[in-house]
């Protein structure tokens, strides 16, 4: 099928949009998007959303005999392959530029970076040596396939666990996993690629460049970093000079995406590594949420939202029980009434993880919670103060006295509460984590 | 093939249906001398509409779409029976005659304008077929331009046919779309609901700053207002409506007109 082909009024709004600094989802010109790291039930199966691009990556390995040349070193294979389904433009078995692009992009950030160790490969000099295969499969491209394909391939061979084996004399055994453990791959640090696409000549930058963003760009800059700061591949396409000062302003902010990116692995591969220890569920069953096209779920460019399940329920469990429920507003002169006590604003304490916003514009959904829990604060209370006692009214700046109609809010708040089970309504249902939290 | 046992229509409205379903019609008491009674082996002629996703077939319709069955009585009169059609959710276009459609054009063939709007197939489109157009008098359409019209031709069996002139003669609307603006692309129900009419989201929406739409029932929104910021809210607002319940809109909408 032929790619949509782009509108000249999308190439110049987008253009016009960069001059002005403003991207299509809302983020800042250096931002990424959300990165999610799920695993699946086999060790080195994984799959990397970088906001809709998604890559599956799978690393397998077989004992073959060495090259010739390097008798002592396993041999590692990397092979990415665009799936019809990541995008209308895609064609199986058709060798597009920019599938031989990226595929040797990971390769070189993969392979020449030696950040696998190729001797410990090695199981008997000469005949017999680990082949490490990396498949990688781009299931949607939404722009950056290059960053999150090296995301998902080195988080992959981090996670990967090859079969033990030992050597006695000329007797090589290979251990079945149900024997002995299987064994880690010996990596010595994690490249991660960055892309930056320049607009208008080499005057504007974007980090992480959408896909409309990549079809109106000039040329693009990848740089393969890890978190020592050390560069393992610098790539420039397009044709686009670049400025020296460029270049190291790029490989500076490289350094901290990078640093950023790091952390948010290793926390991924922990928290697999917690959930298989503990006999938890794992695999993508668990990780990978279920999307419902009735349901009223949206990602919002601001969340992290790495791991959602297991903090959810971390957070629910540690949870307060709801509130009471006040069924009687106090009413100090007619027209005027209060539901329960005010409390402190708790609003700073506030992860961000745990701020899940439905709506893509920050500031929209801030204030839309914000309106939440101003008609909310009034509502909790903590579990056993009655009505007679004092009422404390916080300085917090939410709080304000709400005019009710008699009856009518306590009887719309209260349904909230109630309805919590039937409400299938994820926004809602984050509002009422949000209350559990602030009445700590 | 075996017998399948049919539901009554009536009785599945508001349910989901799956492609493979057979609707039994009711048979009308014959108390109305105009009306049609249903008989053995014939399919049921004129007062009845099948929408899209349904099917005749012999002593009903077949579904051919999963979704939603929905029925409207047209009102009374000769033409009464109303309409069936079946609401599923889709983000691929077909192409269908008297569909008002957003094209791209992709390339200029001589007499002819190939537009992609979203189907298996490029549309055409005459150099002729807009308003006032003349053999000396050619519209200034470029590759990459945007243009609002409507199918003249739509069948599976022929590459789809589109004009910026309705039967009279004139424009309506349609026609080379402005240069500045974006374009987007949503689901086609959500397309639907804007196009109903007294949408609320268009009319909360139009609250906010004045702004440009068009519609394409393909899924594409073209949307222009005064600047880039505005356009981008709007955009954003109109893709996440497909998600957003009414609650969280009307809030959305209520910050940014605070601001």
């Amino acid at each position: 099928m032929k790619a949509t082909p782009l509108s000249n009024c999308e190439r110049r709004f987008l253009l016009r949009a960069i001059e002005e600094r403003k991207r299509l989802d809302g983020r800042q010109c250096y931002d990424y998007r959300n990165v999610r790291i799920s695993f699946g039930v086999d060790y080195g199966c994984c799959i990397v959303e970088l906001g809709k691009t998604r890559v599956l990556a799978q690393v397998s390995c077989e004992l073959v005999p060495p090259k010739a040349n390097r008798p002592t070193e396993g041999i590692l294979f990397f092979n990415l392959e665009l799936s019809p389904m990541a995008a209308p433009g895609f064609e199986p078995g058709r060798q597009t530029e920019l599938l031989v692009r990226v595929n040797r992009l990971i390769e070189r950030c993969l392979r020449n970076s030696k950040c696998i160790d190729t001797e410990s490969l090695c199981v008997v000099a000469g005949e017999k040596v680990w082949q490490i295969r990396l498949d990688l499969h781009l299931l949607n491209h939404d722009g950056n396939i290059v960053d999150a394909a090296s995301i998902a391939g080195i988080v992959a061979l981090c996670h990967f666990r090859r079969p033990d084996v030992s050597v006695q004399g000329e007797e090589v055994t290979v251990y079945t996993p149900e024997e002995r453990d299987p064994v880690p791959l010996s990596i010595h640090h994690m490249p991660i690629c960055v892309s930056f696409a320049f607009f208008h000549q080499g005057t504007y930058l974007l980090v992480d460049p959408s896909e409309r963003e990549e079809r109106v760009m000039d040329g693009v800059l990848v740089i393969a970093m890890n978190k020592h700061q050390e560069i393992c591949t610098i790539q420039s396409s397009g044709g686009i000079m670049l400025v020296k000062d460029q270049v190291l302003r790029c490989s500076k902010i490289t350094a901290v995406k990078v640093a950023e990116m790091t952390e948010l692995i290793q926390k991924a591969l922990e928290n697999d590594q917690k959930a298989r220890k503990e006999g938890g569920k794992f695999g993508f069953a668990e990780s990978i949420p279920n999307q419902k096209i009735t349901a009223f779920k949206m990602e919002s460019a601001a969340v992290d939202t790495n791991n959602l399940e297991e903090q959810a329920e971390e957070i629910i469990t540690k949870a307060d029980p709801p509130a009471e429920v006040f069924t009687n507003p106090i009413l100090h002169t007619p027209g005027t009434a209060q539901i329960g006590e005010g409390i402190e604003n708790s609003w700073g304490e506030l992860e961000e993880s745990e701020r899940e916003e439905v709506v893509e514009e920050e500031d929209e959904s801030e204030a839309a919670g914000f309106e939440d829990q101003k008609m909310e604060t009034e509502e909790t209370s903590t579990v056993e103060k009655t009505k007679n006692e004092p009422i404390v009214l916080s300085d917090s700046e939410e709080e304000e006295v709400v005019i009710l109609e008699p009856q009518e809010p306590p009887k719309r708040t209260r349904t909230q509460t109630s309805s919590k089970q039937e409400n299938t309504s994820k926004k809602t249902f984050n509002k009422r984590r949000r209350k559990k939290r602030a009445a700590y | 093939m075996a017998a399948e046992s049919g539901v009554a229509a009536e009785a599945c409205v508001g349910q989901v249906v799956l492609p493979g379903d057979l609707l039994l019609l009711p048979a009308h008491p014959d108390e109305d001398g105009e009306r049609l009674r249903l008989g053995t082996g014939t399919a049921p002629r004129g007062r009845l509409l099948c929408g899209p996703g349904l099917r005749r077939c012999g002593a009903g319709l077949l579904v051919t779409k999963c979704g939603l069955l929905r029925h409207r009585q047209a009102g009374s009169g000769p033409a009464a029976g109303g309409v069936y059609w079946v609401d599923s959710q889709q983000k691929r276009y077909v192409p269908v005659k008297g569909d008002h459609v957003i094209g791209i054009v992709t390339a200029k063939a001589g007499d002819v304008f190939k537009l992609d709007v979203g189907g298996s197939e490029q549309a055409s489109l005459s150099y002729l077929a807009f308003e006032g157009a003349t053999k000396r008098n050619r519209p200034n359409v470029q590759v990459g331009d945007l243009i609002y019209g409507q199918f003249l031709v739509a069948n599976k069996d022929m590459e789809p046919e589109m004009v910026c002139i309705d039967s009279n003669g004139r424009s309506t609307g349609m026609g080379i779309i402005g240069q500045d603006g974006f374009l987007f692309k949503v689901s086609l129900g959500l397309i639907r609901k804007l196009l109903a009419p007294k949408c609320e989201i268009i009319q909360e929406l139009s609250q906010l700053y004045p702004f440009e739409l068009v519609l394409g029932m393909n899924g594409r929104i073209w949307v222009k207002a005064k600047t880039v910021q505005q356009t981008l809210i709007i955009v954003n607002i109109l893709e996440a409506c497909e998600y957003m319940t009414a609650e969280q809109r009307k809030q959305a909408l209520a910050k940014l007109s605070g601001n």
